[in-house]
């Protein structure tokens, strides 16, 4: 099966019940199998130019770079193609925010959050900065996959904070890393199996600063069978709540195996379709 | 953005206001102290409250008497606005404004760290601060840089496990229960209360059906299966269907009663 077979994509967003604004984004490409949320930041529209910067950027450009060539090819050194593009075309998308904001007054100090995942050969890539996150439904276990750079979190690994006293810091929203703001970036990029069942959820802040997580784990898994309505329901709950940010989510459901086919197997398989 | 304070005050007596403008302010007998409590029961280095931006964090220096919360002895605290300190007879009440505030649509907005924050927020913290953002907050968040702290942390994170805070309530108390009643079928006349924010009705792979919880009232959604539930006679379509009392929901062949309870 291809990775746009094995994969069913709903994706979401929401001003939020505060907010006249929506400074999020978000974009799908399942014939690449491959998803962008961003959470902008800055004064007046800048928050969504940057995270609108990010989405479209990296949309083009990943398409181009895995039809050339797909994700878990190893190129020279033995690194995964999916790394080396993601690493490059977060750096010029870096360089791309950067500089808007410098050259126009009214975009100064924008930046954004991302989160980007790949799906390759059974795998997926993500790579993420900021507190926008990736979190896994595999049967009963939810968990949050990406660790957000934010001051919470190195709060909670200091020891300082318990993640349960975390939730009543004054300190939210405020993340150590972002794109665009600074010349240069370094996004968090990691590697992880997929089995067939699992449910992705990227989301932004604005959900799970609203939501518990074990809501979230609830939702995911009772309305895994109807992604749709399952993204709807996870962005009234947070509207609910209070609704104070605008919610972003994209989910993605593993539904068959997308392995590539090596030797024998892919002669064999092909010769069967050409049989066909 | 308010400064937090605490106001000292010694039976009912208000002695002194104290913003909490530096990172780190400490209290003591000693008058080296930022907030000196000349007292016999105080020691000499008693307390410290270490301010990070709007959070407030009380840790107790091995005092003799020790450090006591809203009655509870601690060693490390995370202040909550109208905590209340008490050193011996004194009672030192933290407020925090910032907390109070209903949030004003800046206060969900994302931020980036820029070094010099920290130096902002806490004047005397600022060299410490000055350049990176993450080095700049190790002073303050680095439990090894006073190492009899350790064990104190694990304490204090022992006792915020043993006390209930309340976290973001998505199904609070005060909206009404609701109920299903099953009417028809092997199951019929057993009960399910709709405590939770989503129950999920059905059989998975042939017919679901979730009824969500939400401030407004109950709400049933066709989730899966060629068939729609029907309420009250009619085919519902993909939409949510709001959920009167004594609305007869049929799913999966079944029939069920919805009703208020309270």
């Amino acid at each position: 099966m291809n990775v746009t077979e094995a994969l069913k994509i709903t994706t979401r967003t929401d001003p939020g019940m505060v907010r006249s604004q929506n400074e999020d984004a978000v974009m799908a490409n399942p014939l690449c199998g491959f998803v962008v949320l961003a959470d902008g930041m800055g004064g007046y529209n800048a928050g969504e130019v940057a995270s609108g910067m990010a989405t479209t950027l990296l949309g083009s450009e990943l398409e181009k770079a895995f039809t050339q060539r797909p994700p878990q090819n190893r190129v020279d050194g033995g690194k995964l193609w999916a790394h080396v593009v993601l690493e490059g075309e977060i750096t010029r998308a870096n360089a791309a925010i950067y500089q808007a904001a410098q050259s126009q007054p009214q975009y100064s100090g924008m930046g954004t959050t991302l989160v980007a995942v790949v799906f390759h050969d059974n795998a997926l890539t993500v790579a993420h900065i900021g507190d926008s996150r990736l979190y896994r439904l595999r049967g009963e276990e939810f968990q949050q996959i990406t660790r957000d750079h934010s001051l919470l979190q190195e709060q909670i690994d200091s020891g300082m904070l318990t993640p349960e006293e975390a939730r009543h810091s004054q300190n939210k929203n405020l993340v150590t890393r972002a794109l665009g703001v600074d010349p240069t970036v370094e996004a968090e990029i990691r590697d992880y199996e997929v089995q067939v069942g699992d449910v992705y959820l990227l989301c932004s802040d604005g959900l799970n600063d609203m939501v518990d997580d074990e809501e979230i784990a609830m939702t995911v898994s009772a309305l895994a069978a109807n992604l749709d309505l399952c993204a709807t329901q996870l962005i009234q709950m947070a509207n609910d709540n209070g609704g104070r940010d605008n919610v972003s989510v994209i989910l993605a459901k593993v539904v068959g195996d997308f392995g590539v086919q090596r030797g024998f197997r892919s002669w064999l398989s092909r010769l069967l379709a050409w049989l066909k | 953005m308010d400064t937090a304070k605490l106001i000292l005050s010694m039976d009912g007596l208000v002695l002194k206001e104290i913003q909490l403008s530096k990172e780190r302010m400490t209290i003591g007998r000693k008058p080296h102290n930022d907030i000196q409590i000349d007292n016999l029961a105080i020691s000499g280095e008693h307390a410290v409250v270490v301010t990070i931006l709007n959070d407030s964090f009380l840790e107790d220096l091995g005092s003799t008497n020790g450090t006591f919360v809203n009655g509870q002895s601690v060693k490390k605290h995370f202040l909550q606005n109208g905590d209340t300190i008490e050193l011996g007879k004194y009672r030192l009440k933290y407020i925090n404004e910032t907390a109070q505030q209903t949030p004003a649509a800046d206060f969900e907005k994302t931020m980036i760290m820029r070094p010099g924050m920290m130096a902002k927020a806490a004047e005397h913290g600022g060299a410490k601060g000055a350049g990176d953002t993450q080095v700049g907050m190790k002073p303050a968040v680095q439990p090894n840089a006073h190492p009899q702290t350790a064990p104190m942390n694990t304490a204090a994170a022992a006792a915020a496990a043993a006390t209930v805070v309340p976290g973001a309530q998505p199904a609070p108390a005060a909206l009404p229960l609701g109920s299903i009643q099953v009417l028809t079928g092997a199951n019929t006349g057993k009960e399910l209360e709709l405590t939770k924010t989503l129950t999920t009705l059905g059989k998975p792979g042939v017919q679901v059906a979730v009824i969500a919880r939400r401030p407004q009232g109950y709400f049933i959604t066709h989730v899966e299966g060629a068939n729609f539930p029907i309420v009250d006679g009619k085919t519902l379509g993909a939409e949510a269907h709001k959920l009167a009392d004594n609305d007869v929901i049929e799913l999966a062949g079944v029939k069920m009663q919805f009703f208020i309870k309270s």
